[in-house]
């Protein structure tokens, strides 16, 4: 604080990198922004101003050419139910890992370490035929099941939050006779809220952006999802830059109000997420 | 429950609790895994029940195919890009790290476009970067440089890879500024306080005592930028499908590829397989680098 921002000079030079960041940051949005609400003839240069930004002819034809309303149920759908298996599945297996004793308990860890280095789009060409043996092919669980049984990061996040609960709380309660089970759901579970607080935040973000397991396994177009119709209508309406600035804001802006609001949490469910490593 | 002793009582939580997640890790990783390799040796093509043994011949022609395996070639943009991304978010976080003023607001912006979804990143890209009416192409024009200002990004074989890896550094370099931000505050004031105290100048506590404190965090993300670089898939796909003249295939692309489009599942396997290996010798030096193997678990 000894020397003025004024007179500082290496002040000013963070305020002009971040400013220069910030216009890199906002200028692609800020076309489509702008775009997004412009008609056909209203002439060919990007950063102009619509003549009305009460025009929503665009939104209107590209809700109903890919039924978006439609997608954004599906994502939701395959969210939360792949985010409670998650939890429920997480918290079971770290709360096993994490407080009981068992023979083979290295091994499941070693198990679990192995998931977590083979990248799961590499064995899909061998996962395509369990899916399609297990019947779920072109079906909305087919993601959610990937999304619970193929990623395992959620035993990391559990485990290391688990270890900071301390023992003595599972011992007194055990003092009391309470169960094994009335531990896990009334201590363990509850306590172990930032993490899945945590869990949430990473696991929404990556499943809403998830292209591929949702174009592969769910081709029927009703089975859409947010990242696979506007990856379809892209491709068919090439260079509409019309319409696909307005599908492309219909999709950024939930995320983007949601961050908005929980970006606290959003800041620490990712700084936790990472530190895991 | 309650009447029933604790040893029994951990073994029936033990069996309801791990059955599933056990259950799905073997069908979803163990099993594939194991498949992909005894497949990688045959000439499958993802229908026939029992396909053909043809031994190394697809781990040859992975490595000898210069289509398939100098792909790789196409993916060093991206690791080149993610260094500087890091170098850059390191940049960053420091100055957000310091006492200025709306630091919050700064970060919150440029922490947004992770939180933006990927496909529509990438279509919002596919404007910036269009040849004829991209705002990137227009924005040079108008501020005079009219000889770059016709440049197909994606259109061109050098800069396709340089121009998508760059969409991913759009991305990804906030994200990568708020963690090494929580580094950076993780580290103890009264070090910073302790070194005032001995005269050190701004520039001596960055290089003295900031940057030694962020070693491991960056090595992390080397590596993670590394392995990233090598399974590079959705940019690719979305945007130029590989073009032009395959230019921006990935190795991955290829084995997707190589198995959905031209149903030669054996070659993918066997394609998928080198791509593991690759990934699991890079995490093992990582583990190596950073020492923190066996403590992990």
């Amino acid at each position: 604080m000894s020397r003025s921002v004024r007179r500082d000079p290496v002040q000013w030079l963070k305020y002009v990198v971040l400013l220069f960041a910030s216009f890199i940051v906002l200028f692609p949005p800020y076309v489509v922004v702008v775009n997004a609400f412009k008609r056909g003839d209203e002439g060919n240069d990007p950063f102009a101003l619509p003549r009305s930004f009460l025009n929503f002819d665009n939104f209107h034809v590209v809700v109903e050419r890919t039924h978006l309303w439609h997608s954004f149920g599906n994502t939701v759908y395959i969210v939360a139910l792949s985010l409670v298996g998650n939890v429920v599945l997480g918290t079971m297996m770290a709360y096993c890992l994490g407080r009981l004793e068992f023979k083979g308990k290295k091994l499941v860890l070693g198990a679990f370490l192995f998931a977590t280095i083979v990248p799961t789009i590499t064995t899909q060409v061998v996962v395509f035929s369990v899916i399609k043996w297990m019947g779920l092919y072109n079906s909305l669980y087919a993601p959610v099941i990937l999304f619970i049984g193929a990623d395992v990061i959620q035993i990391y996040i559990y485990l290391q939050f688990i270890r900071n609960i301390p023992y003595e709380l599972d011992e007194s309660a055990m003092m009391d006779g309470a169960s094994l089970w009335r531990i896990y759901r009334s201590i363990i579970f509850p306590l172990l809220g930032p993490a899945t607080a945590t869990l949430v935040i990473l696991k929404t973000i990556n499943i809403y952006n998830e292209l591929y397991i949702p174009f592969l396994y769910m081709p029927k177009s009703e089975l859409a999802v947010v990242s696979t119709s506007i990856m379809r209508f892209a491709s068919n309406n090439q260079a509409e830059w019309g319409y696909i600035c307005a599908i492309i804001l219909l999709i950024m802006i939930p995320t983007v109000v949601l961050y908005l609001f929980l970006q606290r949490f959003i800041f620490s469910g990712v700084t936790n997420g990472a530190v895991k490593g | 429950m309650n009447g029933l002793s604790y040893q029994t009582q951990k073994r029936i939580i033990l069996l309801c609790f791990m059955s599933v997640p056990l259950a799905l890790l073997a069908l979803f990783t163990f099993y594939p895994a194991v498949k992909l390799v005894w497949m990688s040796f045959t000439d499958w093509d993802g229908l026939e029940a029992n396909p053909t043994w043809i031994g190394f011949a697809n781990f040859v022609e992975v490595f000898t195919n210069r289509d398939l395996f100098g792909v790789f070639l196409n993916q060093i943009p991206y690791a080149v890009v993610g260094i500087a991304q890091n170098a850059i978010a390191i940049v960053f976080a420091v100055i957000l790290n310091s006492k200025l003023r709306g630091r919050n607001g700064f970060r919150v912006l440029m922490f947004l476009p992770f939180i933006m979804n990927a496909v529509a990143v990438a279509f919002m890209f596919q404007y910036v970067f269009d040849t004829t009416n991209g705002s990137l192409n227009i924005l040079l024009g108008a501020i005079g440089l009219d000889g770059l200002a016709r440049t197909s990004w994606l259109g061109n074989t050098s800069l396709v890879n340089f121009s998508l890896a760059s969409i991913s550094m759009w991305r990804f370099l906030g994200y990568n500024m708020v963690i090494y931000l929580g580094a950076l505050q993780s580290i103890p004031a009264d070090m910073y306080e302790a070194a005032e105290i001995d005269g050190a100048g701004r520039w001596q506590k960055l290089a003295r005592l900031t940057l030694p404190n962020l070693t491991k965090i960056i090595q992390l993300n080397m590596f993670l930028t590394l392995s990233g670089a090598l399974a590079v898939f959705d940019l690719p796909f979305v945007l130029t499908k590989g073009g032009p003249a395959g230019a921006s295939e990935t190795f991955l692309f290829k084995t997707i590829n190589t198995a959905f489009q031209f149903n030669n599942f054996g070659l993918a396997s066997a394609m998928s397989v080198v791509l593991l290996l690759i990934v699991v010798v890079v995490l093992s030096l990582q583990n190596l680098v950073i020492g923190r193997g066996g403590k992990d678990a």
